[in-house]
């Protein structure tokens, strides 16, 4: 019911892991549903230098995570903004369409971080 | 290790089905030597069905699945006694089937309840007395639950329904030819059989109904099985069916010695060397045949497409791997958190099973649990 590429990032997940001193943290989803995901970035001259996820959840969660982390890596923070739900499912070459709602939130979570770099700019800046 | 969902036809089965596709292919309604035949030998696996329960063979009557027999038990016994009462029962970990089915009737003006369970999935007897009423038509109560093995004291529940003038129903799907089963001794009314769980083929099932029962039929039509369920017989798999149960009925007392001995290593296996996982069910009082554990921090369709990945087939309680969103009702019934049901594997172990397949199990767990634990956002510290 998978794709092979969802497969292939279930098996071999790129980006696994935390960033201690991370500039942007974000988690989205619950334990409660099956799902839920961590992603730390950090932020070099504008761009995601470095990315990691950790993730509780089922196999679309964490090739959706992985992919996430691949799509962001090396882009600048207002590119990896953009990224959406779709952009990581096409880039899977999909998703079935149950897993869209319930599994697909890594960049979710990957804007999450971003926001919180943002905060985080804003308050050093103070 | 997933019979629970899909166990190849018995190759004895097969045989015996095969001639009834090509050669005696009378209809058994027809007044010929080739459907005089093709009656012999539905009546036969009748028999050898009617065997395997300790009924008798007019009590047995041939569906098309083992959901069809319970829709007849159900909705056929609520119609024709609905002059007693408005209220069906049953426990809180019946199939999805069986839920369904009660549901439905809630459409009609009728009243649904659930008894809940104890920790290991057993129906509490007080709460279901507490529920029967006068006004009960219909008790219903698995014999064994097919996802986490449990047993139900199925006699006792009977008693109760009896008590207040209820018939009682049970689904045996999980538990026909895993446990020995007697509608007599038990005092079943009606008993769900299904013919693909003890490596009959699909696609037939049967009810049995106790003699003094009069039910409605759910199929109508030209008065086939004495006018409970239409519909020309499949005669090759009503065959195939009864010798399944024939089968069983030889097999089951080594059978069941062997599976338990399977399972209690594989259940000790997981949970002596993996931590923090847990068996769900009765250590004893479950199917010979299923083993249901939980793993802390990770979610079970990861583990099973790791586990498929090493070539492993197994099924889950997870919502993840099902059609729905929601854990498994039975084992929030039990009282498990939904992100701890979201964590369970359920194996079901058959005859193509040994225990070097176990062994290669609980060598191959720990190291999948681990690496899904690593990525887990979860997990523990000292876990990882």
């Amino acid at each position: 019911m998978y794709s092979d590429k969802v497969m292939e990032h279930f098996k071999n997940p790129r980006n696994v892991g935390e960033i201690k001193d991370a500039d942007g943290v974000g988690t989205v989803g619950n334990p409660v549903c099956g799902d839920m995901m961590t992603m730390y970035i950090k932020v070099k001259n504008g761009k995601i230098a470095d990315i990691k996820f950790k993730t509780y959840g089922c196999g679309a969660a964490i090739a959706t995570s992985s992919m996430s982390t691949e799509l962001a890596l090396g882009k600048t923070v207002d590119e990896a903004e953009k990224i959406t739900r779709q952009n990581v499912a096409d880039a899977l070459d999909g998703l079935p369409p149950v897993k869209m709602h319930c599994s697909n939130l890594a960049s979710d979570a990957l804007q999450e971080a971003i926001k919180d770099y943002r905060k985080k700019k804003e308050e050093k800046k103070k | 290790m997933d019979n629970g969902s899909g166990a190849p036809v018995d190759p004895r089965v097969l045989q015996e089905m095969l001639p009834y596709f090509t050669e005696h292919v009378g209809n058994p309604s027809s007044f010929h030597s080739e459907g005089f035949k093709a009656l012999k030998a539905i009546n036969r696996a009748r028999q050898q069905i009617a065997d395997l329960i300790n009924a008798e063979p007019a009590e047995i009557f041939f569906t098309a699945s083992a959901t069809e027999a319970t829709n007849l038990a159900i909705i056929g016994g609520a119609i024709r006694y609905k002059n007693k009462g408005n209220r069906v029962v049953s426990s809180a970990v019946e199939h999805i089937s069986t839920v369904n089915i009660c549901k439905e009737l809630t459409r009609t003006g009728w009243e649904y309840q659930q008894a809940p369970v104890d920790a290991d999935g057993v129906v509490l007897l007080d709460k279901l007395d507490e529920l029967v009423t006068d006004k009960t038509v219909i008790v219903t109560v698995m014999a064994a639950n097919g996802e986490i093995g449990t047993i139900q004291p199925i006699k006792d529940a009977a008693a109760i329904a009896h008590k207040k003038g209820a018939f009682f129903h049970t689904d045996a799907t999980a538990a026909l030819g895993k446990i020995p089963l007697d509608v007599k001794a038990m005092d079943i009314d009606m008993m769900t059989l299904s013919s693909n769980d003890i490596y009959g083929p699909k696609g037939v099932g049967a009810l049995y109904v106790k003699k003094i029962l009069r039910l409605r039929p759910v199929i109508i039509g030209g008065g086939q099985e004495q006018g409970l369920r239409s519909g020309t017989e499949n005669t090759p798999g009503i065959v195939g069916f009864g010798k399944a149960a024939e089968l069983a009925k030889q097999e089951l007392p080594t059978e069941a010695k062997r599976l338990t001995g399977l399972r209690d290593h594989l259940i000790k296996g997981i949970t002596s060397t993996i931590p923090e996982t847990y068996l769900n069910g009765h250590t004893t009082n479950r199917t010979p045949n299923n083993a249901n554990v939980r793993f802390s921090y990770i979610e079970g369709e990861a583990l099973i497409l790791s586990l498929d990945d090493v070539g492993l087939q197994v099924n889950t309680g997870s919502a993840c791997a099902a059609k729905t969103l929601e854990p498994s009702a039975c084992l929030l019934a039990t009282g498990l958190k939904p992100e701890d049901a979201h964590g369970s594997l359920v194996f079901t172990l058959g005859k193509a099973n040994n225990k070097e397949q176990i062994d290669y199990v609980i060598q191959q767990l720990p190291a999948i649990v681990k690496r899904l634990r690593s990525m887990s956002s979860i997990t523990p510290e000292e876990l990882k």
